[in-house]
């Protein structure tokens, strides 16, 4: 039974190195082609009639013009009359056209006729508790209560209430959602598609057509951005589905940036009152939370208040508003982001009325962040030198002269990250030359990268030596990229499945070697007797001695037989350094260090690169994010990436990121790291405001309106103080 | 995108021929940087576009000390940013043309479309019309998220926002615009060519829907005058800024003897006031002077409900602008 353990530090020799992202060059210079570039012969071009109020119901639709039109080769209702709508840019009528100004041309021919019904879009004000339970506009959750809160506050020297929260924001990839569809027959359909799924959407859009989902063909080659938003069924897949199949033609349809912004996903608000009491010394006792927050009609969840603090004694409710924005998807750490904000920033104001550095209360109580204690403790030491909190951190309120006040904040967060179900097909063929083949997709996370980084180090060649195929869905099945699991699944599905190959190339090899299989290793592209390493066959000499038989192995994930690879939960910490200059309200990112634990790193450009993009993204959500619903006319206002905005290069400071790895992290096997960076930055920037002006600003994002104003507020409650 | 027919001339005269009498018969296309947007989104559907790029008349940057600065209306904004000329005697010039949108942008906008962008304004970008009218024929803006809108000149029904970065420095050095149509050449102070639409069908320009622009002249500035553009924008990368303020002081010694100040992104057209002048003329500048001014400058604003802080930012701009004039800064 060969050892199917990861190789130990000094064994491996390209797990854990430094390499470039191998699909850098292509992403670069353009030569990567996604969904959004690709174009198939005689393809036609879909659009849609949307509507454009936030709840109605459809009364009729008149479609004859526009099929008349000529170049319009298929109309297609997608909500026909009577059906009711729950948000606008909801799809009512879809067209195929020969080119896309025909295609909008049709949707303009037609006429169709709506009963406005009552909506709301807007999620701010706190709700009455009493109004909300009668009330159709609210989902009201049962009371949660652990331990004795009213005694819990009662032993609290000293207590802090306020307001915090965040609002709606959307995913806004840069690639916009969209897909083509063909049917080489009419039985089988073949579609591209911008996805985080290409084993299991195929079969969510069979479902909805009503076909076999083993005749569905998915392919990707590249995904311009997910973030959890691409997972599952879109009614655009279906669109083109259905154009496809009328028309016997490829039908493409990507949206616009306006129906991107206004459907395509949005993160929940969650806006909270927070009560926390602790003793003179800093010990936590007690947390209260009323909190609220708007997904759609679907509803957005609710946050895990209070957030990775297990608080002895805590009560909290939550109010679900139904109200009728686009609907919620998954974003990055679906949930944590918010709860991160709702438990770290009270949590900063109550280190602050007790006169102690966030940095020490954390310590102080740091048996409450069990299981995750002693990391979060190693983590802080880490950032602390990273940052230099320690020596540089003030009390509230930057004393220096001037109108431009620094500040540091901090915020902890958790994800699981476990790998998912994996398939992998490995083969070697006998000229030497490696094939690996999984269902699997690189969401722009490197998961290419990290697949061949694993099958080099375990066959001991090049990368260049391996050819990898992904991103089809007659590949080894695989799962949806979400919920940070892809690098587990993959990376063990690929060692294990490399492990069998090599395994059963040493048995080939080992007679002309004069040796048992046992008694075989590979290094440097060679295949050699360990204990003598002179006697060694090139990889492609001993690959010859497969003659004409090609190896190939398939390795699974899990797969409790092979090994113990990967493990789930992380902790991490994020401090953030900010000028907030006090006349204008604008703050400024000086630095922002991101310490993360995620087991052991298989490639660490590439997982580096996911904390440096999340925390980009974090910077976005903390300064600029806001979905501005408009409640008279039910519509997104800013539905376009001038008033939608988001961090440029310019606006996210010196970015400077640690992994937690050796002794004591590696051991634990790999775990995902995508999401877990996103869920700090709100809280840690909106702290660190809080630290130089003195104030805290209550809501994200952090722009000039809600950091002038709350500075307004301190000054007119000072005054009268 | 609607169809439209697409016409090229390479005469003035042409150009204006093509071009109709009433709006939306026809548009001028320049860099297009607003114009194409417009019509992707339906907001603006032209029968025509007439294209003026192949009218070198419209080109050029030149300077003598008799006549000032004369820019053709094709110029770029990064050509005007990075003009030798410009840099030298006109460096608030230089410096606002340089720092507007976004590179791709300045590479392709003219000086003369800047001066001819349409507003910002959140509903009339969502087709709701300029004047942002909701479906009972009331304006969206008071009872709505107006975070951007104006808060000077906002007695309705315009409460939209003046787009230019460039326009407000042009006016503070007194700049005129050259208009051509089919009556001959038409010029008139640049300030005077931003006017208030009171319906929607109106523009937010003195211009005649058969009129092109064909340069921008701008008088040498008087000797030893000190200038200095501040712009308060929340991103470092491409971004609307809350308020920007343009100023120029006419100095005496260690006193103002005459100074412009020119406002943006605060009222429907780019606004001088003659309060902040006023505030100024007579005064040595430092710290308290130029809050003077910058309150004198926001004295008659007003919040329509949730832009309150406009308010705030449009005094520091006006304040940081007049330090930085005089203390050398930036300009």
């Amino acid at each position: 039974m060969p050892n199917y353990q990861w190789p130990s530090a000094d064994k491996r020799k390209v797990i854990g190195k430094r390499m470039n992202r191998v699909d850098g060059p292509a992403k670069a210079s353009g030569r990567a082609k996604y969904t959004y570039d690709t174009v198939r012969e005689n393809m036609l071009y879909a659009h849609s009639v949307r509507c454009p109020h936030a709840h109605a119901k459809v009364t009729s639709i008149d479609t004859s013009a526009a099929e008349k039109l000529p170049g319009v080769a298929a109309v297609h209702v997608v909500n026909g009359s009577g059906k009711e709508i729950f948000w606008a840019g909801t799809d009512v009528v879809a067209v195929a056209a020969v080119d896309e100004p025909t295609a909008r041309d049709a949707v303009r021919l037609i006429k169709v006729e709506y009963e406005q019904l009552p909506h709301l879009v807007l999620d701010f004000k706190e709700p009455d508790l009493a109004e909300a339970e009668k009330s159709e506009w609210y989902k009201v959750a049962e009371k949660a209560t652990q331990g004795d809160p009213a005694a819990g506050f009662q032993q609290s020297e000293v207590v802090h209430e306020g307001h915090y929260g965040s609002p709606v924001i959307t995913h806004c990839c840069l690639e916009t959602h969209g897909s083509i569809a063909e049917w080489p027959d009419s039985d089988h359909m073949f579609l591209h598609i911008s996805t985080q799924n290409v084993p299991g959407i195929g079969e969510q859009v069979a479902n909805a057509i009503g076909m076999p989902a083993a005749n569905v063909h998915v392919h990707q080659d590249h995904v311009g951005g997910g973030f959890g938003s691409k997972l599952g069924l879109d009614p655009w897949g279906v669109i083109v589905g259905q154009l496809s199949k009328k028309t016997g033609k490829p039908v493409k349809m990507m949206l616009d940036r306006k129906p991107e912004l206004e459907t395509a996903g949005c993160r929940p608000s969650a806006y909270a009152r927070v009560k926390v009491g602790a003793k003179k010394d800093g010990t936590l006792l007690a947390w209260e939370s009323y909190s609220w927050g708007s997904g759609g009609v679907g509803g957005g969840g609710s946050p895990p208040l209070p957030y990775v603090w297990k608080v002895p004694n805590q009560q909290k409710q939550h109010v679900n508003i139904v109200n009728n924005i686009g609907p919620a998807r998954a974003w990055r750490a679906p949930n944590h982001p918010q709860a991160c904000v709702l438990t770290m920033c009270p949590l900063d104001d109550l280190a602050a009325k007790l006169n102690m550095d966030t940095f020490d209360f954390v310590k102080k109580n740091i048996d409450l962040l069990d299981p995750r204690s002693k990391i979060y403790s190693e983590e802080l030491d880490v950032a602390d030198k990273l940052m230099g909190w320690k020596a540089r951190w003030h009390p509230r309120g930057d004393k220096t002269r001037g109108p431009v006040k620094r500040g540091l904040g901090l915020a902890l967060h958790t994800w699981g990250g476990r790998g998912h179900s994996s398939n992998c097909d490995l083969s070697i063929h006998p000229d030497g030359s490696v094939e690996v083949k999984m269902g699997t997709q690189d969401i722009g996370t490197g998961t290419r990268t990290s697949i061949l980084q694993v099958a080099a180090d375990t066959l001991g060649v090049a990368i260049d030596n391996i050819k990898l195929l992904i991103g089809d869905s007659d590949y080894p099945r695989d799962s949806a990229s979400g919920g940070s699991s892809t690098i587990g699944g993959v990376s063990s599905a690929t060692f294990r499945a490399a492990v069998d190959a090599r395994e059963q190339l040493f048995a080939k090899v080992a007679p002309a070697l004069n040796a048992q299989p046992a008694d075989l290793e590979v290094a440097d592209g060679k295949v050699r007797v360990a204990s003598s390493p002179g006697r060694s066959l090139s990889w492609r000499d001993a690959c010859s001695k497969l003659g004409a038989q090609t190896i190939t192995t398939r390795g699974t994930n899990p797969d409790p037989d092979k090994g113990d690879l990967i493990n789930s939960g992380v902790g991490g910490v994020q401090m953030a350094d900010v000028s907030v200059d006090t006349e204008t309200g604008i703050v400024k990112i000086n630095k922002m260090v991101g310490v993360q634990d995620c087991g052991l790193v298989i490639s660490p450009k590439q997982a580096e690169s996911q904390v440096l993009g999340a925390m980009i993204m974090g910077v976005s959500y903390a300064l600029y994010e806001e979905k501005v619903m408009d409640q008279t006319t039910g519509t997104m206002l800013n539905s376009n990436m001038d008033t939608y905005r988001l961090a440029g290069l310019g606006d996210v400071g010196e970015l400077v990121v640690h992994l937690m790895s050796g002794p004591g992290y590696d051991e634990r096997g790999v775990i995902g790291i995508g999401e877990p960076p996103t869920v700090s930055p709100g809280a840690a920037i909106s702290n660190a405001v809080a630290n130089a002006i003195g104030v805290r600003v209550p809501y994200l994002p952090l722009t000039p309106d809600r950091v002038l104003e709350a500075l307004e507020t301190a000054q007119t409650e000072g005054g009268r103080a | 995108m609607r169809a439209f027919e697409y016409t090229s001339p390479k005469e003035k005269q042409q150009a204006v021929g093509l071009l109709g009498r009433q709006w939306n018969d026809a548009e001028v296309l320049a860099g297009g940087s607003d114009l194409l947007g417009l019509m992707k989104d339906d907001i603006v559907h032209p029968k025509r576009l007439v294209n003026v790029k192949d009218m070198d008349e419209l080109r050029g940057i030149s300077f003598t000390p008799e006549h000032g600065l004369r820019i053709g209306s094709l110029e770029t904004l990064i050509e005007i940013s990075q003009d030798a000329q410009v840099k030298q005697h006109y460096p608030m010039l230089a410096h606002a043309a340089g720092d507007a949108a976004s590179p791709q942008i300045r590479n392709v906008a003219t000086i003369g479309g800047n001066m001819c962008q349409r507003p910002r304004c959140w509903w009339f970008r969502n087709g709701f019309g300029l004047l942002a009218t909701g479906p009972d024929g009331k304006s969206l803006v008071p009872d709505g998220d107006n975070r951007y809108h104006a808060i000077l000149g906002n007695e309705g029904p315009a409460y939209f926002v003046s787009p230019s970065t460039v326009a407000p420095v042009l006016i503070a050095y007194n700049a005129s615009i050259r208009l051509f149509g089919p009556n001959g050449r038409r010029e008139l102070p640049l300030q005077k060519f931003f006017v208030v639409p009171k319906t929607d069908g109106e523009r937010e320009h003195d211009l005649r829907p058969n009129e092109i622009v064909t340069d921008i002249v701008v008088p040498a500035p008087p000797a030893g005058a000190k200038v200095a553009h501040y712009e308060v924008r929340q991103k470092e990368a491409f971004d609307w800024p809350y308020a920007t303020a343009s100023v120029l002081l006419q100095m005496s010694g260690g006193t103002v003897r005459w100074a412009r100040v020119v406002l943006s992104h605060v009222a429907p057209v780019p606004w001088v006031s003659n309060e902040a002048a006023q505030a100024l003329a007579g005064k040595s500048i430092f710290e308290q002077t130029a809050d003077a001014a910058g309150q004198a400058a926001v004295a008659n604003a007003r919040s329509l409900g949730r832009n309150k802080h406009k308010i705030t930012l449009a005094r520091v701009a006006v304040k940081r602008a007049i330090l930085q004039a005089t203390q050398g800064g930036r300009a």
